[in-house]
């Protein structure tokens, strides 16, 4: 999580590389996710065809209607990106409107997913526990979810920050890392997508 | 690069009376008063504070598993002894070897990264402060909350490597496994954030001219670990996250009925757990590759080729793992493969020896307690790694899979590499760490009780396992002709339990007693030893201008210490305020963890809400805050 004081101190400070810190280390922290990630992603694509008794992934998947939680979620990484340029730039008034974009499109996705996990439960019968395929699903996607409500409570946090004036440009760092990690969980949520949704 | 040995010695004498009058003198920094008490070590955030209470620490889990080793040590004295029970057995293997790699050989390693890496590369502290106190904290409860299970006479039983099935709740019904998944996910967190914070530290916190190939083999050494770490403890998170879930929430990932497959547990387990090995090594061939230079009075050998060579071995260790899963029946191809990509990791590992004999080679040779160790590692470890050889062919390693030679294997690289260079360290940074020298005779001392107990104890492991004595078996019958070799083992093991206490007391008495030390007794090239011992709790009053790849030897062409050129003047730095958060969110971080074991799936919720206090109150903490105290 960003860290409000010590970003602002650290911006000053001389590095060897120049590079900010928090910067830095986010970006190893990402690699580290990545390697989480791609872990849970091979074990879905190594289990694949693994169940013994159904439901199996193309009876389940709806592909139009996860297209659309994929697009929010896409068009929401735009949304971040004009937010930190508001930051930047001192607009309080452009910072709150495309945070408050990203916060809706956050929550829109999720609310996608939990429909999603909901219909899968009640209308095919397709739990955590039912098959392989359950297991493997719900875990990656399930961890993919919980990667993007800690985003949301983050902006959430941005906004009030905002809010209360105390997000100056100088500060925009704090904003810059929150949107790493929100283009992070945006990229895996698209290889996700390709690998298990659209791939047969 | 490369000077003459002669040169280097000579140029050394006539360092040491430049040193002494140009090195800030130690009167003119103590305008701080450091404070005392234990509220501020619990609130420390100073690298060198964390990393004595992650040494203090693992010298209490050593003691911890070397007992577990004792118990299983006097059990197989005898055949067909009963003197503990199969069952306690289980327990004690399993703890054995869960708490050597994760609560002492790690954190050993670690405590060396925190105290020294920044004194290396001329830094004031690790990137962030408040993340290093936090991952020793969770380390600490971590490590409380595994051990706990003893008291719920449910101490894990299957092994550090609890492969599937074994690990189901089918087979293992108890608290046992639970304990094991859910402890190892908490330590997981304390390495990755570890990780990050000295990957971060090496790029960023570097000296003015303190380039990448001017670093101390140390710190190269623990910047490959901590990539290691950051991508090797993911892949064993999400292992646990699996089976913790196959248990708890009776998923399929390793039920065999459903599909699910154990040998992916296996891969998962060794894709970390290779790279693990070499976690634990290359802090300790950092070590002997700052040791053997400093007392040999030459620089290190090659020393572009030696920070290659870790390097890949960095790499390659991640396209080894499946040499563990021989027997598995991966197939030819498969096998193949890791046949050949086993013998060309031992390439690099054998240029790094070959470096280390051609610095000694001609150099002027001091064999002090930190040198014998640096030395014996060079020895032990060709053993360990000639035996790595052999299994390494698939055909052999077929024979010798889940026998006593494999634990003679493992033990002769761990102990033999990773023990050996950790205390070689220990003695060439105690003047650094406690102003004091360490004892000299009670060294040797415990140099030549823990060399000869160390191979009395595993050599013979050799042969018990030739004559096809299995690993973790909790008795043998006495037809099996392995008696005398286990009886060796034992006393061994006897031996190196003295050699521990000799340690310790060695430590105890010379931290107090010892003869004062200077700011560099050995006379060392790296930065650690240009400042103060102990250093200020800022390290450096003002940061040096590095120049070379020997900061603190002459070269040739110079005529100057160029190291202690100040790259800017000399005033207190602001460091940054203790913090009570690390320990609180620490505390969270556990107690999530904990929670899941009771099977509800909203008691972790609550777990994280609670542990979400402490990350907001951290986030707005102000590091820099003004102190109550003025100082100038």
């Amino acid at each position: 999580m960003a860290d409000a004081a010590a970003v602002a101190h650290d911006d000053h400070h001389y590095t060897s590389t120049g590079l900010n810190n928090w910067k830095l280390g986010f970006w190893t922290f990402i690699g580290s996710e990545c390697l989480f990630f791609g872990t849970l992603i091979s074990t879905y694509m190594a289990y694949k065809g693994a169940s013994i008794v159904g439901p199996y992934p193309e009876k389940v998947f709806d592909i139009p209607l996860t297209s659309i939680s994929t697009f929010v979620l896409l068009m929401s990484s735009l949304a971040m990106v004009l937010a930190l340029d508001g930051v930047q730039k001192g607009s309080k008034k452009k910072a709150l409107i495309w945070l408050g974009t990203v916060i809706v499109m956050g929550a829109i996705f999720l609310g996608f997913q939990y429909y999603e996990f909901t219909h899968f439960i009640h209308e095919y019968h397709l739990t955590l526990q039912t098959n392989v395929f359950g297991s493997t699903f719900y875990v990656l996607t399930g961890f993919h979810g919980a990667h993007v409500t800690i985003g949301v409570i983050w902006m959430i946090t941005l906004f009030i920050r905002v809010l209360q004036g105390k997000m100056p440009p100088e500060k925009a760092l704090q904003v810059e890392i929150a949107g790493l990690y929100w283009h992070f969980v945006d990229i895996v949520w698209i290889v996700i997508f390709v690998l298990i949704y659209l791939i047969p | 690069m490369s000077t003459e040995s002669q040169t280097t010695t000579e140029s050394f004498e006539s360092f040491e009376s430049i040193q002494r009058s140009q090195v800030p003198a130690e009167s003119s920094s103590h305008h701080h008063e450091e404070p005392t008490g234990i509220w501020s070590w619990i609130t420390t955030v100073d690298h060198k504070r964390i990393g004595i209470m992650y040494f203090m620490t693992s010298m209490f889990f050593l003691g911890i598993g070397g007992l577990e080793a004792m118990l299983i040590r006097i059990q197989l004295f005898r055949p067909d002894s009963d003197f503990i029970s199969a069952e306690l057995y289980n327990q004690l293997f399993t703890m054995h070897g869960t708490t050597m790699i994760f609560l002492v050989a790690m954190p050993l390693a670690v405590a060396f990264f925190n105290y020294i890496v920044p004194l290396q590369i001329g830094a004031r502290d690790v990137a962030f402060p408040r993340l290093n106190a936090l991952s020793y904290w969770i380390y600490l409860f971590g490590g409380l909350y595994l051990n706990a299970s003893w008291f719920f006479g449910a101490a894990p039983n299957t092994s550090w490597v609890g492969y599937a099935n074994l690990t189901s709740t089918e087979y293992s019904p108890g608290l046992n496994v639970d304990f094991w998944v859910l402890g190892l996910s908490i330590l997981g967190v304390s390495s990755i954030m570890g990780g990050v914070n000295f990957i971060t530290t090496i790029i960023n916190l570097r000296a003015p001219g303190m380039k990448l190939m001017r670093m101390p083999l140390f710190t190269w050494m623990t910047f490959v670990t901590s990539f290691l770490l950051v991508t090797a403890l993911p892949v064993i998170a999400v292992a646990l996250i699996l089976l913790a879930f196959d248990r708890f929430f009776a998923t399929n990932f390793f039920v065999v009925a459903s599909g699910g497959d154990t040998t992916m547990w296996q891969h998962l387990f060794w894709i970390f757990g290779h790279p693990e090995v070499y976690i634990l090594v290359l802090p300790a061939f950092g070590v002997i590759s700052d040791v053997i230079p400093a007392f040999s009075r030459k620089p290190l050998f090659g020393y572009a080729v030696v920070v290659y060579a870790g390097v890949l071995i960095g790499f390659i260790g991640w396209g080894v793992w499946s040499h563990h899963m021989f027997t598995t029946g991966l197939g030819p191809i498969a096998d193949s493969f890791f046949v050949a990509s086993t013998m060309i990791i031992a390439i690099p590992t054998g240029v790094k020896i070959f470096n280390w004999m051609a610095t000694m080679w001609g150099g002027a040779l001091k064999m002090n307690t930190a040198m014998t160790f640096a030395v014996s590692l060079v020895g032990m470890f060709v053993l360990g790694g000639l035996s790595g050889i052999m299994h390494s062919s698939a055909p052999v390693d077929l024979q010798q899979h889940d026998s006593y030679f494999v634990v003679a294997h493992f033990h002769y690289v761990i102990v033999g590499g990773l023990l050996l260079g950790m205390f070689s360290g220990l003695y060439y940074w105690f003047p650094k760490v406690t102003g004091r020298m360490p004892n000299e005779a009670l060294g040797k001392l415990h140099f030549w009780l823990t060399f000869i107990g160390f191979n009395l104890t595993f050599f013979p492991m050799h042969f018990s396992g030739m004559y096809g004595m299995p690993r973790r078996t909790w008795t043998y019958r006495a037809e099996l002709n392995v008696e005398i070799y286990n009886q060796l083992s034992t006393v061994g093991a006897f031996i190196l339990a003295i050699s521990t206490v000799v340690l310790l007391y060695n430590l105890w008495k010379s931290a107090r007693t010892g003869e004062k030390a200077s700011h560099n007794p050995w006379g060392a090239p790296s930065l650690e030893w240009s400042i103060p011992s102990p250093p200020h709790h800022y390290n450096f009053p003002a940061l040096p201008q590095v120049r070379s790849r020997e900061p603190l030897w002459h070269e040739d062409e110079r005529k100057e210490i160029e190291a202690i050129t100040l790259a800017e003047p000399e005033v207190e730095p602001e460091m940054p305020n203790p913090s009570f958060w690390p320990i609180v969110l620490a505390a969270g971080v556990t107690l999530t963890w904990a929670l899941v074991m009771t099977g509800r799936w909203w008691a972790p919720v609550i777990g994280l809400v609670l542990t979400a206090i402490p990350v907001y109150c951290w986030a707005f903490e102000d590091p820099f805050a003004k102190k109550e105290t003025a100082h100038g």
